[in-house]
């Protein structure tokens, strides 16, 4: 069993696991942090950007001017934004029979796979996994396309010219592979390969490998995956969240007795409490309104929002916001509202109790209906008629490269009076900020990420007991900024094996049984024998079928019934066939009982010798000896078929057959 | 020998009640527990003393599933639950958990405080029941413990209705509860996969019916409204609550847009938009295209449909009424149907299927006089119609639907019996398997064989594997090995592997034969001419000639030595193990036959 490891990026997976002929890729994550490099993309023409200054090299030599600009200090590369795909050449991806995804984060690398890769297999999902993350695809495809940019640099990109950039352009990995956004009609070409699947739900894989989704906690039909076989079992965890938030609680029990845990999506920022950080959120965005000033959240249309809008809902009124305008600006924004009212069977239990009611399960439907929430497509149309200020702002894309956000930073950003509250853990919010400097804006940093913590992940392993740990390298030590926190690491034993992005681990696996089944009538002609108290045997010969993986024990067919008419069979087929072969035998043979039989049966000469070993039986009439050891008979005799084949059946009267 | 009993308490050859006993490998599972609308006396529930005779339901049962919210598969789930006494799981879909208790405690209003009933179940008791409740997802696998396993698929019908799988070990039984293969006006067509159940239970309503398509049948309700709204009369469509009301208001609502008629529609209980609004929750429980466009357009959200208030009964003009409940066995279609029922130019549609007893199978039969309580007769005039809109598989359907599945045997429920008997001999006609029908009370046992999975070890069957995996029709291959049976684990492994894992040492059984050969050459020339004889007969045997000077065939051994007192004899000792008994002992035989003269 191997895991090929095809992404870097610990929360946005991508993993095949080679196991039982079976070749399963686990998530599909799209790296966008790439987009940081690359400028914003204005929705209105914007001055400032366009009149950066063109970057040179120490030396004064000029030439990537056209392709790279300079704000603040930081080089941005002015092209159509790229992403950084999962590694495409470490396994033939045609190869892959099916993809799992574990939540609609880490499906955003999908059309690559199965559009461009000669991938022919099936993707599984849940029904919320697919609509929302069709929402995200479709949102991230208009805020590219809807900015046509006629620029593409690629000179960058030569690895002689990239080693004279600064940083982080310099150190970024894998140019070579960036690549620019899909299309809508990959996006649709892809969707339309996913099999939508429940929690719970077993579903065969060619009959060798049964794949089970559980509910991970995270977000809105989020999952972890069972991947068994009758005898091994490994588990996939990917994003999964023990705080109540809305989605169903994470199905930890049957991760148990796993071989092998493979755990990725931790949390982002193990150091932040969201509980702490949702506070401070409210907060600050009071405090913003309450002086005058316009408060932006750049966020996905889908996860974290809903939770914010449900807090500020009970909030609003309290801190006397009831008059501010809360606006939701996205190409998705309102079927994502109303997706989100419709998965009662994928929600907490709270909620699910209110869709019984019948009311809807997010308060998000009452701020709509009383005009406390509005949510337009994009700022252009009813947005720029409805806009009033203060007000508060939640549009995307949290990485401020793409998307309403950035027409909201350009207006905004001069102004001391506003605040940008960054909720999303994806994107450093410094590295956001950066081609939007110098900025008087206020910048808040309240990341909310619930997956796992450390703590939560050593209890979860204690609870689960996996023989086996495996996750991306970044788990197995301290994060970088904070190398004296020991606590920030995943502490079990054996100590997980890690890996990084483009290796291929070898997984501690032994397998050593498979299911067979035994027909009816085969098991009634078993005869088994007790041969130690509560184990018995029984030896087994039967025809061996195997259609689809499963393999099946018939009984042996009966032998042919003799064709006394026909001719004489030729003699080469009277020839036994050596394949069939007799059991083993076992036990010992007591000699003085042994005698006894063979006087019972008509023996009257018998005689018997000590040897150093054992005994020599005579049978001296017949001239045959029979040696008598602890382990080993050994009959010797003349000519005499019928005696020698009686002698032995008296043998085999005291020895086990295996 | 383990077997499948079924034993239907209600719904056995008979529509209503629906509630079926399954024991499958030691488990005991209910699948429903309706009430039947035709009786008001001990009738109407399930006879639950059948169960077991002494002893709790909860010890006996290990749980109870219900398919769908109607009342004739739910209605008896309190009286069970609260009154007879069941504390096990009951398990039933999202939607149906929603909207079940709703129409239970309908029921209960209708009969306590509109007939005065005593010692039924009370509000609470359908609270306390509810909280027994697990809600599954579709296609979720749900352990009920260890060993039992069932699994949920959409069944069409109703939102929320569902078929279910029930599975021990290898053994199955799917039961449908009540199914469409059609996908209508707001649902979506029954499905489940070819998963070759024991036996599946299927209703059977319309065992004998092909409905003509659904178009011509909705274009001719459209016109029949249509046509009596016209002429001032007034329609009255009893229907109830939840499902087909839905289906036929969305109907009815894009007519009226598109004709542009003005006559009012009405709804009549409070219930509409509650039941709307489940219908908008639960959107993923419908069919494609509401669920596809329910962004832009909510089909739940009705423009021309309005509440109605008994008053209006009397309103002049035409007017179109649903009205609950669908039988016109009470409530406020009763009252509405009395109002009307003097009028010929009024007309009542009934779109669902009615029990007997019930004054909607009273006029669908003919009837045209009825006696109403208090001695009182109603003479119909109004023109009475039946239009199928019930959302049952017809006898096309069901036969789809055993296609599907591929059951090993079937047996039929939730039908007449003499339409039974007609797609009994059907399905075992076309399928070729057994077709049971039994009636109330009535078990039906069918023996099972379940295959045994044991584990075999990899070693062993790879080896067998490798060994060619085509069986030649002429000599299969055997595979040999040895079960160890510890607790209730079995283990086939190899012989070798068997006897190393018991720590048991193996005893080797030889045997020695001497043979006589006349023969006056020298020892080394009669190996080598019994080698030669050898390789020219076994051909595919491994024959070998070894330095030593003796001749090995596969394992057996054969050395010549010099008899100790006939030169002209030789001896030939043919040596081999019990495991190659078969070889050794033919090959004995065949020296002692003595070697073909050579040439000298």
């Amino acid at each position: 069993m191997k895991l090929y490891c095809l992404s870097g990026h610990p929360t946005l997976p991508c993993n095949v696991l080679k196991f039982k002929s079976t070749t399963i890729m686990l998530d599909c994550g799209l790296d966008m942090t790439s987009t940081l490099n690359f400028l914003p993309l204005p929705l209105v023409q914007s001055p400032r950007l366009s009149n950066l200054p063109g970057w040179s090299l120490k030396d004064g030599n000029a030439f990537l001017d056209k392709e790279l600009k300079e704000c603040s200090g930081h080089v941005f590369v002015d092209s159509v934004p790229e992403f950084c795909l999962p590694e495409t050449e470490l396994i033939d991806l045609s190869t892959v029979d099916v993809i799992l995804i574990s939540n609609y984060h880490c499906m955003m690398a999908l059309p690559y796979i199965t559009e461009h890769t000669g991938f022919t297999g099936t993707v599984y999902a849940t029904e919320p996994t697919v609509q929302i993350g069709r929402l995200l695809m479709e949102e991230l495809v208009n805020f590219i396309e809807r900015v046509p940019k006629a620029q593409s640099a690629s000179l960058w990109k030569n690895k002689d010219i990239q080693r004279l950039l600064p940083s982080p352009l310099k150190d970024a990995v894998e140019v070579s592979t960036w690549r620019r956004c899909y299309t809508m009609q990959e996006v649709n070409s892809a969707l339309s390969k996913i099999q939508l699947v429940g929690y719970s739900q077993k579903i065969e894989l060619f009959g060798a490998v049964q794949v089970t989704p559980l509910s991970s906690g995270y977000a809105l039909g989020s999952s972890n995956w069972i991947i068994q076989s009758h005898y091994e079992k490994v588990s996939y965890v990917s994003g999964s969240s023990l705080l109540t938030t809305h989605p169903q609680p994470m199905d930890q029990a049957s991760l148990k007795n796993s071989d092998v845990l493979v755990l990725t999506g931790l949390t982002q920022i193990p150091t932040a409490n969201p509980d702490g950080m949702v506070g401070e959120f409210c907060s600050n965005l009071a405090l913003t309104v309450r002086n005058g000033g316009n408060v932006l959240v750049p966020c996905y249309p889908s996860g974290v929002i809903y939770d914010l809008l449900e807090c500020l809902y009970q909030y609003i009124d309290s801190a006397g916001l009831s008059n501010i305008p809360f606006y939701f600006i996205s190409p998705v924004a309102n079927s994502s509202l109303e997706f989100s009212q419709i998965f009662a069977e994928w929600l907490c239990h709270n909620k699910q109790t209110k869709v019984y009611l019948p009311e809807p399960p997010f308060p998000h439907a009452e701020l709509i209906q009383t005009n406390k929430l509005r949510h337009y497509p994009s700022i252009h149309g009813d947005f720029s008629n409805d806009f009033r200020q203060p007000c508060v702002v939640f549009t995307g894309h949290p990485s401020l490269r793409f998307g309403d956000v950035v027409h909201f930073m350009e207006l905004w950003g001069k102004s001391s009076l506003n605040t940008v509250i960054f909720t999303e853990p994806d994107f450093s919010y410094l590295e956001a900020l950066a081609p939007y400097q110098p900025l008087a804006m206020k910048c808040i940093y309240c990341p909310i990420d619930t997956r796992l913590n450390f703590i939560q992940v050593s209890k979860l392993l204690k609870e689960v007991q996996p023989l086996h740990v495996v996750c991306p390298e970044q788990y197995t030590q301290p994060p970088p900024a904070q190398s004296h926190r020991m606590d920030l690491m995943i502490d079990c034993q054996p100590p997980a094996m890690s890996y990084r992005r483009a290796e291929v681990l070898a997984l501690p696996f032994k397998r050593l049984f498979e299911k067979i089944e035994i027909m009816p009538e085969l098991a009634d002609s078993l005869v088994p024998m007790e041969i130690k108290p509560g184990i018995s045997l029984a030896t087994v010969s039967a025809v061996l079928h195997t259609k689809d993986n499963k393999h099946v024990l018939q009984p042996p067919p009966r032998p042919a019934p003799p064709t006394s008419g026909k001719k004489r069979k030729r003699a080469s087929e009277d020839i036994p066939d050596c394949k069939v072969l007799k059991p083993l035998l076992s036990g010992s043979i007591p000699v003085e009982q042994f005698v006894q039989t063979l006087e019972k049966h008509g023996f009257s000469d018998v005689k018997v010798e000590d040897t150093a070993k054992g005994h020599i039986v005579l049978l001296q009439e017949a001239e045959t000896l029979i040696q008598i050891e602890e382990d080993s008979t050994h009959i010797i005799c003349d000519n005499d078929e019928m005696l020698r084949v009686r002698l032995r059946d008296l043998v085999l009267k005291f020895l086990q057959k295996f | 020998m383990p077997e499948i009993r079924v034993t239907p308490l209600g719904a056995g050859q008979d529509v209503g009640r629906s509630c079926i006993l399954v024991s499958i490998g030691g488990k005991n599972v209910m699948l429903d527990c309706g009430m039947h609308m035709g009786f008001n006396d001990d009738r109407r529930f399930p006879d639950f003393s059948y169960i077991t005779r002494n002893g709790r339901l909860t010890d006996f049962l290990d749980c109870v599933i219900i398919s769908h919210f109607h009342l004739d598969h739910c209605g008896a789930l309190p009286y069970f639950s609260e009154m007879v006494g069941y504390d096990g799981p009951i398990y039933m879909t999202h939607p149906t958990q929603a909207i079940c208790p709703i129409l239970l405690e309908d029921y209960r209003k209708i009969a306590v405080d509109k007939k005065g009933e005593a010692n039924f179940f009370t509000s609470q008791m359908i609270k306390d029941c509810m909280k027994k409740v697990v809600a599954v997802h579709l296609h979720q696998t749900v352990q009920v413990d260890d060993e039992l396993e069932i699994k949920a698929y959409y069944a069409g019908h109703v939102l929320g209705a569902a078929m279910f799988q029930i599975k021990v070990g290898s053994e199955s039984v799917v039961y449908t509860g009540d199914y469409n293969m059609t996908p209508d006006r707001h649902l979506g067509a029954a499905w489940i996969d070819k998963c070759r159940p024991n036996l599946l239970i299927t209703e059977s309503t319309y065992a004998t019916t092909i409905r003509d398509s659904k178009r011509c049948r909705e274009r001719d309700f459209l016109k029949k409204v249509h046509e009596t709204v016209e002429r001032g009369g007034k329609v009255l469509i009893p229907v109830f609550a939840l499902g087909r009301a839905q289906e036929l208001c969305i109907l009815l609502e894009t007519f009226w847009e598109r004709v542009n008629l003005k006559a009012p529609i009405y709804f009549s209980t409070g219930l509409t938009e509650k039941a709307n609004h489940y219908y908008k929750l639960f959107i993923t429980w419908t069919n494609q295209k509401i669920r596809k466009t329910f962004v832009q357009r909510n089909m739940f959200e009705f423009k021309h449909i309005k509440a109605f208030d008994r008053a209006f009964a009397d309103n002049p003009g035409p007017m179109v009424v649903f009205a609950t409940p669908g039988m016109l066995h009470a409530g406020q279609s009763l009252q509405i149907f009395r109002k009307w029922a003097g009028n010929e130019k009024n007309m009542v549609i009934m779109p669902g299927y009615c029990v007997q007893g019930t004054v909607g199978h009273k006029i669908l039969s003919g009837q045209r006089k009825l006696e109403m309580e208090g001695r009182q007769v109603l003479e119909v005039k109004m023109q009475v119609e039946y239009m199928s809109f019930s959302a049952h598989a017809d006898a096309k359907g069901i036969m789809q639907l055993v296609g599907q599945a591929e059951p090993e045997s079937v047996l039929l429920v939730h039908g007449e019996a003499k339409k039974m008997e007609f797609l009994k001999q059907k399905i075992e006609q076309e399928f070729r398997v057994n077709c049971y029908m039994p009636a109330n009370g009535e078990t039906v046992t069918l023996p099972t064989s379940p295959s045994i999975p044991v584990g075999i070890s990899l070693g062993l069957l790879k080896r067998e594997m490798a060994q060619g995996l085509l069986p030649s029709a002429k000599k299969p291959r055997l595979l040999h090995g040895t079960l160890i049976m510890k607790d209730s684990s079995f283990q086939l492994v190899s012989s070798e592997q068997a006897l190393k894992e018991l720590g048991l040492a193996e005893h080797q059984l030889r045997f020695t034969c001497r043979v006589h050969l006349h023969d006056s050459r020298k020892e080394q020339e009669t190996a080598a001419r019994v080698y030669s004889h050898l390789k020219s007969i076994l051909k595919d045997h491994c024959v070998q000639h070894l330095p030593d000077g003796s001749v090995t065939v596969e394992s057996i051994l054969i050395q010549a030595a010099a008899h100790s007192e006939d030169p002209g004899t030789k001896v030939l000792l043919v040596s081999w193990t019990y495991q190659d008994e078969e070889l050794g002992s033919y090959l004995t035989s065949l020296l002692k036959k003595g070697l073909p003269q050579a040439p000298s």
